[in-house]
């Protein structure tokens, strides 16, 4: 088994809120590896933590009102990110790791040509020439299959469509040829033919370059396409890991059966959409022994004391009690 | 982008003429009696009649207005009641001094306000950013003409550091620019300039710290950084660049407080600049010459908003291009 | 001073600050007074304001001297601060700080209605031309953009000049109807935006006429900049006063305002400095006092506005 590109050991982001309604514990003990080359997928709703996730990544958390615990671990090729100083940190940003954002049109800078924004991390990681820096944007551009590069290389991004933008982050992103790329939600803001060929162009990209992505998304769809494993997140934790035909052939945790059941499949008969009952709960405020109980339909009495820690063998695991008493899992009404 | 401009440019005639006329019909329709000053001699009506005729008042309303519009197409402004000289020759000679000092003070403004707003947004809530925030404040509160008093106090009569009014040197300095000159003028202009100058500097100051902490709390802050920027090309190649868009907005809004400002300024500092004469031309009820203050204020006023428009469509690319994917 | 009006007088700083303290518990419920009170300067504003309005109420109890009486021309004619005349005396041996405390009470109302009336009219034609738009609209906007661009000392000077010295109720009136152009604007750009809110659709759908959906519906969630803009625009007033008064066209003497007092003290600058000093910084503190105050509530008010 090769060495993890990247491995994150109980990450956990606070962030403090005002008047002391408490610290709001976003990620509250996160581990994954991820391996050259693959996709590993981050599936859960809104408010789960997997955003903060990324950005602890990359430390770009803004320090007041958030902080990386100490105790968290986050190894890239071997060195802790954690510990690195400022400026070692800029060298591996944008070059060895980079990222992609949910919302293009915010997530680029105004008043700056396309192609300059691309140049960038070329300029600073490489000491590319202008010229230099310009002729590799066009190339960018070209790999990313946006039409007319050398003309769009100095427009300027509320000059572009949606799908456009995106490419030309994914672009920015990939200029320096990054071992990892992280990208969070990087189609929720678009169309979904926009979306699918946003992702048929990651995944072209993604073996071309052979660099391993982190896949951020709320999308169950997007996952199964894309990743080849997967990682489910539920109040700040990881409730669920498994390569991904393994989870969808069975998950283990209710979370993801509920997150499955949400789905409307287009080849089964029609039938009410189960939805997962009750609310996330406010990160300031987890629930007791397992998280996900308050709205568990197998929940028990040991559910709400102890929190179960990742049970299973190899490389499905889950935090449910479950796991190791699967008799208690209760029969569900049959629905239509 | 030139028919946008086309259509600026007219608006702001339209507006110049709209004070024109406005101004003209407030002057004319007043009650009291032009060429009287304020101790109202009694003079003789036969040559009161006289004056009248002679200056065209007794022509009818209407009349008068085509005939002043008509003069203004030729540039001329008229002739002073008060000082028996063309308005335009007054004005000629006051401006450049109003000119000189307001453009000294913006000067001041600008570069102060600036690297003040950026500095404090840099050391946000830090002591620093508390402390400036605080002398910005009192200087954005206090009355121009006040802390022109105290300076001309502290640094004038006690310190002795400027002298205490005019422009310069009377006697060693008659329209000779030799460079003993140009610092002498300098030294006359320090205190007026530097009043004017720091409070208009408060409120730039003010104004750019706000646009530069809503620039840094944008998302495309953090992308530069996710790409390796340092911290000083994040601050100084994208933050900056973007709250400097707000700023150019502030362009607009100075002229009107550096008119406002020459006013009081000029009268304690006794400098022969526009705003002096006006004051003294409304307190002798010299319409010429009010008119053509009022025109004249009134035309850099919008000529400064245009002016900070076109800069704006100039620098921000979303005005600039219109064309879309 | 005698001891009653020093009493007194300590009597009102201890209220101001009692002051402060009831509004922030009074306002600790809700999120925006919280948000109100984060601002150190906005407790301080509140304090400062508070404090000079009730010297201006209660300014015959915190002083001992008459504003306009002559104390004693000989001996005490523009005499330094002590402890009988705290602050002062001025040219004509007036106590200075019986003229300051009562020449709160004209700059302050002077302040306030000059605002109220600028606010006012600001807000209706804002609240028209964003309500119904088009052509009302453009004309209504014309004659804001010649509104500002006429500088406010130029057309109140003109205004002294052709009419003579104004009243203080016409002065009061004129400043009004010079302010107003800028709250039009920012109240016009509010009302654009709320107008395109639902519940506004459904007030008329409900058959709701123009007036009743502006007031009731339209304004109540523009009322923030409107709020700010009426912090600041007390401020702005006092220091045009200021400025008129010391050009001799305001506050017409020997009824003490701020800036007559300083006109009257500037040509004794160095022999009597403080006599131009403390009025001034009557002036600065009360602004300082607004527009920390407005700076406040302008977050406080809209959520919108992070980190300022």
């Amino acid at each position: 088994m090769t060495e993890p590109l990247l491995r994150v050991r109980d990450l956990k982001t606070y962030f403090v809120t005002e008047q002391g309604r408490g610290t709001a514990r976003a990620v509250d003990g996160v581990s994954f590896d991820l391996y050259p080359g693959e996709t590993l997928g981050i599936v859960g709703e809104s408010g789960c933590g997997k955003t903060v996730t990324s950005l602890s990544i990359l430390r770009l958390i803004p320090e007041p009102p958030g902080h990386i615990r100490p105790g968290s671990l986050i190894e890239f090729e071997g060195r802790n990110l954690l510990a690195l100083a400022p400026p070692d940190l800029r060298a591996i940003r944008g070059n060895q790791i980079a990222m992609v954002f949910q919302e293009p049109m915010t997530s680029l800078n105004p008043v700056f040509t396309v192609g300059d924004q691309i140049a960038e991390a070329a300029i600073i990681h490489q000491r590319l020439s202008r010229k230099a820096a310009r002729a590799r944007a066009i190339e960018m551009l070209t790999l990313v299959g946006l039409p007319d590069p050398a003309e769009r290389v100095d427009h300027y991004p509320h000059q572009l469509s949606g799908g456009m933008r995106q490419r030309v982050m994914i672009a920015m992103a990939l200029v320096c040829h990054p071992k990892v790329l992280i990208a969070d939600e990087p189609t929720t803001a678009l169309d979904v033919t926009i979306q699918a060929q946003i992702l048929e162009l990651l995944e072209r990209l993604q073996a071309e370059l052979g660099m391993a992505v982190l896949l951020i998304t709320h999308d169950l769809g997007v996952v199964a396409g894309q990743a080849d494993r997967v990682v489910v997140m539920y109040a700040g934790q990881v409730v669920e890991t498994a390569p991904t035909t393994a989870l969808f052939d069975g998950p283990l945790h209710p979370y993801t059966e509920g997150l499955m059941a949400a789905v409307p499949r287009i080849d089964a008969p029609k039938s009410r959409l189960q939805a997962i009952p009750g609310q996330v709960p406010a990160a300031t405020a987890w629930p007791s022994g397992c998280r996900f109980h308050p709205r568990c339909p197998h929940a028990w009495t040991k559910c709400t004391i102890e929190e179960p820690p990742l049970l299973g063998d190899g490389d499905h695991t889950a935090r449910c009690w479950l796991v190791q008493e699967p008799g208690r899992r209760k029969r569900q009404p049959e629905t239509e | 982008m030139t028919a946008w401009l086309v259509r600026r440019v007219a608006a702001s005639v339209a507006i110049v003429f709209a004070v024109i006329t406005l101004t003209f019909f407030l002057m004319a329709v007043a009650p009291g009696e032009e060429l009287l000053g304020p101790d109202e001699r009694q003079v003789d009506p036969q040559v009161r009649a006289e004056l009248r005729r002679q200056f065209g008042l007794d022509e009818g309303l209407l009349v008068r207005y085509v005939k002043y519009l008509r003069q203004l197409a030729h540039g001329n402004l008229g002739v002073s009641f008060a000082l028996h000289r063309p308005v335009a020759d007054a004005l000629a000679e006051a401006i450049p001094n109003t000119l000189l000092l307001a453009g000294a003070a913006l000067f001041i403004d600008f570069l102060l306000g600036l690297a003040l707003g950026v500095y404090q947004a840099l050391r946000v809530h830090r002591l620093p950013d508390v402390v400036l925030g605080n002398v910005t404040l009192f200087l954005y509160s206090v009355p121009t003409f006040w802390l022109g008093l105290i300076l001309l106090l502290v640094f004038g009569a006690w310190l002795r550091w400027f002298p205490v009014a005019g422009m310069s040197d009377p006697i060693l300095c008659p329209n000779v620019s030799s460079l003993y000159c140009t610092m002498d003028r300098l030294w006359h202009l320090a205190l007026p300039a530097l009043t004017l100058g720091f409070v208009g500097a408060a409120g730039t100051a003010r104004f750019q710290r706000a646009a530069m902490l809503e620039v840094a709390a944008q998302d495309y802050i953090r992308t530069a950084r996710a790409k390796g920027a340092s911290e000083r090309r994040v601050v100084l190649r994208h933050q900056l660049r973007n709250a400097l868009l707000s700023f150019i907005t502030l362009f607009g809004l100075a002229f009107p407080f550096l008119l406002t400002g020459a006013v009081l300024i000029e009268t304690i500092f006794a400098w022969p600049g526009m705003g002096r004469l006006a004051t003294d031309a409304i307190l002798r009820r010299d319409f010429p010459v009010v008119n053509a203050a009022v025109l004249l204020a009134s035309t850099l006023v919008v000529g400064g908003s245009l002016l900070a428009d076109v800069l704006l469509a100039a620098a921000d690319p979303r005005l600039r291009v219109r064309e879309t994917a | 001073m005698t001891l009653h009006a020093w009493f007194a007088l300590l009597t009102a700083l201890v209220l101001s600050g009692w002051a402060v303290g009831a509004l922030r518990r009074r306002t600790g419920r809700h999120e925006a007074g919280r948000r109100f009170f984060r601002h150190p300067t906005a407790g301080w504003g509140i304090g400062v304001l508070a404090f000079f309005v009730i010297v201006a109420v209660a300014a015959p109890l915190v002083t001992s001297f008459d504003p306009r009486d002559q104390i004693d021309i000989v001996h005490l004619k523009s005499q330094p601060p002590s402890w009988s005349n705290i602050l002062g005396t001025d040219v004509y041996s007036r106590d200075l700080w019986s003229r300051v405390a009562f020449g709160a009470r004209i700059s302050l109302i002077v302040g306030a209605l000059g605002m109220l009336v600028a606010v006012t009219l600001g807000t209706l034609v804002g609240a028209v031309a964003g309500y119904y738009r088009r052509w009302v609209d453009a004309v209504l906007m014309r004659g804001v953009d010649v509104g500002l661009a006429l500088p406010r000392i130029f057309v109140l000077l003109m205004a002294v000049a052709l009419f003579g010295r104004l009243p203080l109720a016409i002065l009061v009136l004129v400043i009004g109807f010079t302010s107003w152009f800028g709250t039009s604007r920012l109240v016009r750009a509010e009302v654009l935006s709320v107008r395109e809110r639902d519940f506004v659709a459904a007030a008329r759908a409900v058959g709701a006429g123009p007036a009743r959906v502006i007031f009731r519906h339209v304004l109540p969630n523009a009322a923030a900049p409107i709020i700010v803009s009426a912090a600041l625009g007390i401020g702005n007033v006092l220091l045009l006063e200021a400025a008129l008064s010391f050009l001799g066209i305001g506050v017409a003497p020997p009824a003490p305002s701020w800036g007559n007092m300083i006109a009257d003290g500037a040509p004794y600058l160095a022999s009597a400095p403080w006599t131009t000093l403390f009025p001034g910084l009557a002036i600065a503190l009360v602004v300082m006092a607004l527009n920390a105050v407005a700076d406040a509530l302008r977050d406080a008010l809209d959520p919108r506005q992070e980190a300022m």
